[in-house]
């Protein structure tokens, strides 16, 4: 999100809410560490409260920490690069694995059989086609 | 990076605890990745003392011993195996209930040959202290009795590593790790500046950098002859550190160097000074050259790498691993001390062609302290003193440290525009003093010069991003965006509404969704038109994923296979994704495909009380392209029907999708049996693809509100007539009924073919085709006349398009 006043602050809202909505919780512990990468300055990377003591992970709940994502305000010379004056124009980027953001929700053991088309995975983990989940319908299905 | 509690502490004043320290470390980017305490493995042992060894009665080699664990209680009687077990020794105690790391086992009274024994005396192996297993530990007479091993050991320390980010070289080393501490206010840095040695004369030994007129390799040299000094194993306190962090302690000389490695952030490479015959030069390697190295393995180097040479050769692979023939032993008694720059890039280059990966490369390619060169060599030559005696020279320094002063014009506005954080100047300035940085002025803008030690800040983000990593993200308020307008515009892309709006279509039509692999095997590419040079991967995870795809299918085919071969032979699935024609961002194209495989047709699989479902055919696959095209918005009615396909489908049983001659938008068919042999699967198998891109967008842009035209229906019944057509066979049906369509334009609205007929009263050679035909009047109802015009116009036109003529 490039724009004249995109800062940290609104990165640390964005993803807040969005985790929030995602995993279907009021509160979720968020931990920003700073952290490097070449394409952003200043760097982080976030941490997600959640509870391993079961053997699976659950999110939103106990001790520790998850890390889900990398994150940071676009870097001057990525602003630059693109044509714009970065000290006119700012913003912020970040990225997640979807398939592992997946695999938390839905408790999901092995990333392998994302790409296996087992038709049994499929159908269990699928979605009917024209029951889509929707924010405003409820992401759970 | 892993470091001590202790080690950190002779950097760090503080009276922080080591939850603080680590979670501080988190905070400000040194993320904690593991704490371990070898004193909580150890806990259990205590120290013990043999009051009497007799031998076993039923065993030669064992014997019976009497132990006092130091507790008051009565003695223990313990049996034990090891040679040097006897009366007076005092070692380690392990009792029935301790888990004993070294041979994974918990204790319990056991019975061996007949006499019970209440625990063990340990060895270093049992205890993984070491590979020793020579005996039981011998602690000496001195050891108290009953106290805690790991206590008197000094073993209680604990050990903290972190995960350092690239762009960190100065935090290689603990004293970095303790400056950045104290700047996030966890105590004070204590400097350590080294004292420089004085020596006395020159070093014996020159050292020349040749390059040529290529770039330097090595910057700067510094170099150091200390006379008379006597090696041994460094002392207890060195190893222990040196054990902690996983190191394997060798001797004083080789320990100091590793030591500064990890204290400093400052490579050192020692030289046993006997060994070293001449000058020493640092140039490129030369083609053929060889070096053992200290871990035993021999390199071969090339002039893109820079070693250190003697008159006898390679002695070292500069900045990155010493010679084992030029090394250190006890038996040393002259060593040279080297503490050089090395180029980064050169020594990352270097250390991944020899694939060889060292505690000083990994500083050295980071970018270590220009300004600790010397510093370092100072300090290596006082512990080497301090350890080993002898006496130094003066040193010989040749080169030049490179300059890394940087002037940065910081508007202190910066951070509150990056980071949202409000934050008065002097707190700004504050924080960037103390990581080092040198800063000056008053106003809306400074001038901060960073500290040597720090390559990475080159600019205003860099500063900003050092403020608020030691301020603390935690102090970043989470700030709504504003809320630009009540409701959005349209924010998907042509191309992303045609991928869902293709998934839902074929969703729908009960195929499931698949995500497979872009990369696919070379004879999967070469069976489906692809397998070029250029779409090859240069470094593939696996031969089974070699090349990129040409195709969806191949993909589909395999993924079905494997359902069959689970035992779910008839499935329907379907992908869309990219494909690859050449290694050109032209010759990648979104494509939505799909393979039905037995009997999963559209209406159902397998068998059922009203009739088995029928194995898939290409009508299958064609009415699967058919409405994803239509799903897209492609004139579906409009597009001609051609009898060619690729040579993955079967010949007589495939065709493709076009709009106008050349636009192809689908192929269907199914699967060649040559593809299906070739690649082990089993058929049958029908599938399709669409390719979304192919399908043009409308060009006029529909008025805001008025993308449809306005509804003409007409109150009026329609019409149908039935006509049969004798042709050739090889006339087609797409001929046939686009000729009866084009016959009349305004009352035809409907043309479909409901029957062939090869067979009695139709000639050999020949067939009949009938086709219904709906009108569909507009202003008055039509008359006979009417109607039999129309049907004159349709007769002519098929005939003069087919030659065909009505079936009598």
């Amino acid at each position: 999100m490039i724009d004249k006043g995109s800062h940290i602050g609104h990165l640390k809202w964005v993803l807040q809410e969005f985790c929030k909505a995602f995993f279907e919780v009021d509160e979720l512990k968020m931990r920003f560490r700073p952290s490097f990468f070449p394409f952003t300055e200043p760097s982080m990377e976030v941490d997600i409260g959640c509870d391993r003591s079961g053997g699976e992970v659950r999110v939103g709940e106990g001790n520790d920490w998850l890390e889900i994502l990398g994150c940071g305000m676009v870097h001057p010379n990525v602003i630059r690069n693109c044509g714009l004056d970065p000290d006119e124009y700012q913003g912020f980027a970040w990225g997640m694995g979807i398939d592992r953001l997946a695999m938390l929700k839905y408790g999901m053991p092995d990333l392998r059989a994302f790409f296996d088309a087992d038709v049994r995975w499929i159908e269990h983990y699928g979605f009917r086609p024209l029951d889509l989940p929707t924010l405003f319908g409820g992401l759970s299905r | 990076m892993k470091f001590t509690l202790s080690w950190l502490k002779d950097h760090l004043e503080t009276d922080a605890s080591l939850d603080e320290i680590v979670e501080t470390l988190t905070r400000i980017g040194l993320e904690v990745e593991e704490v371990t305490s070898p004193a909580d493995r150890l806990r259990p042992f205590t120290i013990a003392k043999v009051l009497d060894a007799k031998p076993h009665p039923n065993a030669d080699r064992l014997q019976v011993l009497s132990v006092d664990a130091g507790d008051g209680a009565a003695p223990l009687q313990i049996v034990c195996g090891a040679p040097n077990a006897r009366a007076g020794l005092v070692g380690v105690l392990a009792r029935p209930g301790d888990y004993v790391p070294g041979i994974d086992v918990t204790l319990s009274v056991g019975k061996i040959r007949d006499v019970e024994s209440f625990g063990m005396m340990c060895s270093e192996r049992e205890l993984e202290l070491s590979d020793s297993h020579d005996g039981i530990m011998d602690l000496g007479e001195d050891a108290p009795l009953g106290a805690s091993y790991a206590e008197y050991a000094g073993l209680d320390d604990p050990v903290i590593e972190i995960g350092l980010t690239p762009n960190r070289p100065d935090c290689a080393s603990v004293s970095g790790i303790a400056r950045d501490l104290a700047a996030a206010g966890l105590g004070t840095y204590k400097e350590n500046r080294p004292a420089p040695v004085a020596g006395e004369g020159a070093c014996p030994v020159t050292v020349r950098l040749e390059f040529g007129d290529t770039p330097p390799l090595c910057p700067a040299f510094g170099l150091r002859l200390v006379r008379g000094i006597t090696n041994g194993p460094s002392p207890d306190w060195m190893q222990k550190r040196l054990v902690a962090i996983g190191l394997r302690p060798i001797n004083a000389l080789v320990d100091i160097t590793n030591y500064i490695t990890f204290d400093r952030g400052r490579p050192l490479h020692v030289f046993d000074a006997a060994k070293v015959s001449g000058d020493l030069v640092v140039r490129r390697g030369r083609e053929g050259e060889e070096l053992l190295g200290l871990d035993g393995k021999t390199y071969r180097f090339d002039d893109s790498m820079c070693v250190i040479s003697d008159d006898n050769g390679v002695e070292s692979i500069g900045g990155i691993m010493g010679g084992e023939l030029s090394g250190c032993t006890e038996e040393t008694t002259d060593v040279l001390i080297e503490s050089a720059l090395w180029d980064p890039v050169n020594i990352a280059r270097t250390g991944r062609a020899l694939g060889v990966s060292t505690d000083a490369r990994y500083r050295f390619e980071r970018g270590v302290d220009p300004q600790f060169c010397l510093p370092g060599l100072e300090l290596a030559t006082q512990m080497v003193i301090d350890l080993c005696g002898g006496t130094a020279t003066e040193v010989m320094f040749t080169g030049e440290l490179p300059n890394s002063d940087r002037m940065i014009d910081f508007p202190v506005a910066e951070v509150k525009r990056l980071t949202g954080l409000s934050l008065t100047t002097p707190e700004i300035k504050g924080v960037l003093t103390r990581l080092g940085f040198w800063v000056t002025g008053s106003g809306d803008t400074v001038k901060v010069a960073p500290p040597s030690w720090r390559p990475d800040v080159h600019g205003k983000a860099d500063l900003v991003e050092e403020v608020v990593r030691i301020v603390g993200l935690d102090e970043v308020p989470a700030t709504p965006l504003p809320n630009l307008s009540a409701v959005s515009g349209r924010v998907l892309t042509p191309g992303q509404l045609r991928r869902g709006q293709a998934r839902r279509a074929l969703a729908v039509r009960g195929l499931k969704e698949a995500v497979t692999w872009s990369f696919i095997s070379r004879a999967q590419a070469e069976a489906f038109g692809g397998g070029r040079r250029d779409l090859e991967l240069a470094n593939p995870i696996s031969p089974e994923l070699s090349d990129m795809r040409p195709s969806l299918v191949p993909g589909l085919a395999a993924a079905a296979q494997r359902n069959a071969d689970r035992g779910y032979p008839d499935v329907a699935l379907f992908e869309v994704g990219q494909i690859f024609g050449d290694d050109t961002p032209k010759g990648q194209s979104m494509v939505a495909a799909g393979l039905r495989r037995g009997t999963a047709g559209f209406n159902g699989a397998g068998r059922h009380w009203s009739g088995n479902a029928p194995v898939v055919s290409v009508f299958d696959a064609k009415a699967d392209a058919e409405a994803a095209l239509a799903a897209i918005g492609a004139p579906v009615e409009k597009l001609m029907v051609l009898a060619e396909a690729p040579d993955w489908l079967h010949p007589g049983r495939s065709g493709e999708l076009r709009l106008g001659p050349k636009t192809v938008l689908a192929r269907f068919g199914e699967l060649h049996p040559r593809v299906l042999a070739a690649l082990d699967l089993e058929g049958p198998m029908a599938a399709f693809e669409v390719y979304l891109d192919a399908v043009p967008t409308p060009k006029s842009k529909a008025r805001a509100g008025r993308s449809k035209g306005a509804l003409d229906i007409s109150d009026l019944m329609p019409v149908r007539r039935d006509f049969a057509f004798v042709v050739d066979e090889a006339v087609t049906a797409e001929r046939l009924l686009k000729a009866a369509r084009g016959a009349e334009k305004t009352l035809i609205t409907g043309v479909t073919l409901f029957d062939v007929y090869r067979g009695a009263g139709v000639a050999e050679g020949q067939k009949s085709m009938a086709i219904d035909v709906t009108l569909q009047p507009r202003d008055r109802t039509l008359t006979d006349e009417d109607i039999e015009a129309v049907a004159a116009r349709i007769r002519a036109a098929v005939e003069k398009a087919t030659g065909g003529t009505l079936r009598g």
